[in-house]
């Protein structure tokens, strides 16, 4: 029987085209819109947790208090000894240090004198170590818009459209003003080797990037960092993970060392992301549900238009014999052939259009040059898991629904009035 | 307090100022009186400050050259990563060298609230070089027992909008004519640095402060920063060379 009706709804347009067509555009933009979002919170929990909190991020008591105050002064010591600790008592995750300052960023003439100065906000990233990940993370090869990246510790990438400003050219010799660790006033010459575009909004335009080792140099910092930052190795935050481990490595600190000892704050406990981690959560269910909502009635519908359109065609079959049963499951078969190779179509170019978001993406940074938020300048998709199977509601079962409630209209139909119906 | 550094620097400058305890002075009198006694010709001295970080201290020793109020020059000894940096005020303009760079930057600007090497007092604080009469007008409060010596104590409002403390309080001791205590306030009245003369000597005829506490009271946990004159020597004869650009990288 289903043979039969595979081939009545492929050789009747009428009854398979339209459908297909609709259950193929509903399922494809359904698999769309959750590839979407969950592209968009990946991709600003993802970039907020490289360049800004980590899974997790361990800085001494006194700075964790005052953090937006970046101080220096109040830097972890003794990082290599914290970071094997670290990494013995967590294997699931990677550690790197950071350093964040603010200065001044100094362009000299031929004659050493000051030509250009403007405000830098400078971070030294672990660029140089064998093993790190910084530079995977980061993006650099690809955010590169010009020059090489940093091979030396007084080597320096500068964003693209404040070198402009600056007039600074690869090549060309920057003297940072800032302060060191003790608070005293520092000058410390850096190379720009190469010119940044990060595209992750205002943040990335005062940033000087430079290594670990450079920015110890110039803020007498030896073996000190004003973070270090934990990664899960795959680069997926889980929310109840990091909590948790926070909490305990703080616990068993407690009571223990001064000011300056580690304490661990989690991505949630950092720049207000919390809030945002449960409204991502909460949004996600509302906007998904929402749209799915809506595709399911839109579909539904086209069931029920669909038993309806059939009305007299389902008197003929009664009046020729056809039990009422054996149309309605007809009816509701055929529902499920074309809700199935809808869903499938759907699927496979949703997940094809997802997965070109995932990789390439489609760059929108020119609407997004004033915005202070971690977020990529190019839009990102994500193939989640329920990717696969999210379709099959709304493509599936939603036409199926209808086509079951419409069919119920067979059951009440009188044999005495077929024909008298077929007549008219 | 900005005074303080220009003080200390000036103080060893100072003139001969005669005790006026006994007399019934005015506060601008007062004040003039202990500017004539903290300044001088020209001085050269040798200092320490200790700076009480709330990690540790830090020792950081220097030799200035200075020419009234206009003028100072001055080059760091030690510790190794500050020695060879030098110092360079000229009127308004003050300039940095540092070895490490090879490079003369002008301090202005936001730059000029930053502190001297980590210190309680800022750039700012060093470039004050006006007469504290001609900055503020001074108010006599009364006389104070300042560990167990007579002072009086000084009310010191700006004259005009714009400097950095809008309200000082002074306690300068009667006999010394030195500010044994300062207070600066900002215009809402919170306290913004405070200086104390811990121990004073007295050098070519008369009191100078030996040690300072400085304190920025903003600095949560500050324990200050100690001013230790080692040497001084008053209207010695300066080279006009010394206060050039070229001085620095010399």
């Amino acid at each position: 029987m289903l043979k039969f009706l595979v081939k009545g709804v492929l050789r009747d347009r009428s009854r398979s085209l339209f459908s297909i067509i609709a259950i193929t555009i509903g399922v494809f933009l359904a698999v769309v819109y959750r590839g979407f979002v969950a592209g968009i919170f990946d991709d600003m929990l993802r970039q907020g947790a490289i360049m800004m909190t980590g899974h997790v991020k361990v800085t001494t008591r006194a700075y964790a208090a005052e953090a937006e105050l970046m101080p220096v002064d109040l830097t972890l010591l003794g990082v290599e000894e914290i970071l094997a600790s670290l990494t013995e008592e967590f294997p699931d995750m990677f550690w790197t240090p950071r350093i964040t300052f603010g200065g001044l960023l100094d362009v000299p003439d031929e004659e050493g004198l000051t030509r250009e100065q403007g405000p830098v906000a400078a971070m030294a990233i672990d660029l140089l170590s064998p093993g790190s990940r910084m530079v995977e993370l980061w993006d650099l090869e690809n955010r590169l818009s010009e020059g090489r990246l940093p091979a030396a510790a007084d080597e320096a990438l500068l964003g693209a459209g404040y070198a402009e400003k600056l007039q600074v050219g690869v090549g060309d010799k920057v003297t940072i003003i800032g302060a060191t660790m003790h608070g005293a006033f520092t000058t410390y010459n850096f190379t720009i080797v190469g010119m940044l575009k990060l595209g992750v909004g205002s943040l990335g335009k005062n940033l000087l990037l430079i290594d670990l080792g450079g920015a110890q140099q110039a803020l007498d910092m030896e073996d000190g960092a004003t973070e270090i930052l934990g990664f899960y190795h795959d680069i997926f935050y889980v929310d109840e993970s990091a909590v948790a481990q926070a909490a305990a490595y703080n616990a068993s600190r407690e009571g223990r060392g001064d000011e300056f000892s580690p304490h661990m704050i989690p991505l949630r406990d950092q720049y207000d992301m919390g809030a945002m981690i449960d409204y991502m959560d909460v949004a996600v269910v509302i906007f998904i549900g929402m749209f799915f909502l809506v595709i399911t009635v839109v579909l539904w519908n086209l069931g029920v238009m669909n038993g309806l359109r059939r009305y007299g065609e389902l008197g003929v079959r009664l009046a020729m014999g056809e039990t009422k049963a054996h149309v309605y499951n007809s009816l509701v078969v055929e529902s499920a052939v074309v809700g199935v190779g809808g869903w499938l179509l759907g699927t496979a170019l949703g997940l094809a259009l997802v997965y070109y978001l995932q990789e390439v993406g489609i760059d929108y940074g020119a609407l997004m040059e004033d915005y202070n938020m971690p977020i990529s300048h190019v839009m990102r998709g994500k193939i989640t898991p329920d990717s696969y199977y999210i379709g099959f509601f709304p493509g599936v079962l939603a036409p199926m629904v209808g086509t079951m409630l419409a069919g119920r209209a067979i059951f009440k139909r009188e044999m005495s009035q077929l024909f008298k119906e077929l007549e008219t | 307090m900005i005074r303080s550094i220009s003080l200390v620097a000036t103080a060893l400058l100072a003139g001969l100022g005669a005790p006026l305890s006994g007399q019934e002075m005015t506060a601008e009198e007062i004040i003039a009186a202990m500017d004539n006694n903290l300044s001088s010709e020209n001085q050269v001295l040798t200092s320490r400050m200790v700076i009480h970080g709330r990690r540790a201290s830090r020792t950081i020793v220097s030799k200035s050259w200075v020419v009234g109020t206009e003028k100072s020059f001055t080059e760091y000894l030690a510790p190794p990563r500050e020695a060879g940096t030098k110092m360079l005020k000229v009127g308004d303009q003050l300039r940095t060298y540092s070895p490490q760079t090879d490079r003369v930057i002008q301090i202005s600007g936001h730059m000029l609230r930053q502190s001297v090497m980590g210190s309680d007092f800022s750039y700012q604080d060093m470039m004050e070089d006006q007469s504290l009469l001609d900055m503020y007008s001074a108010e006599l409060e009364g006389s104070e027992l300042l560990d167990g010596r007579e002072s009086w104590v000084i009310r010191l409002t700006a004259r005009k909008p714009g400097q950095a403390y809008p309200l000082r309080r002074a306690w300068i001791d009667k006999e010394w004519l030195l500010p044994m205590q300062e207070e600066m306030y900002a215009k809402g009245g919170k306290l913004l640095k405070s200086a104390r003369v811990l121990e004073v000597m007295r050098t070519q005829g008369r009191w100078y402060p030996k040690v300072w506490l400085f304190k920025d009271e903003l600095k949560r946990n500050s324990k200050g920063t100690e001013w230790i004159v080692d040497e001084i020597a008053f209207d010695v004869e300066i080279p006009d060379s010394r206060f050039t650009r070229a001085a620095l990288r010399r």
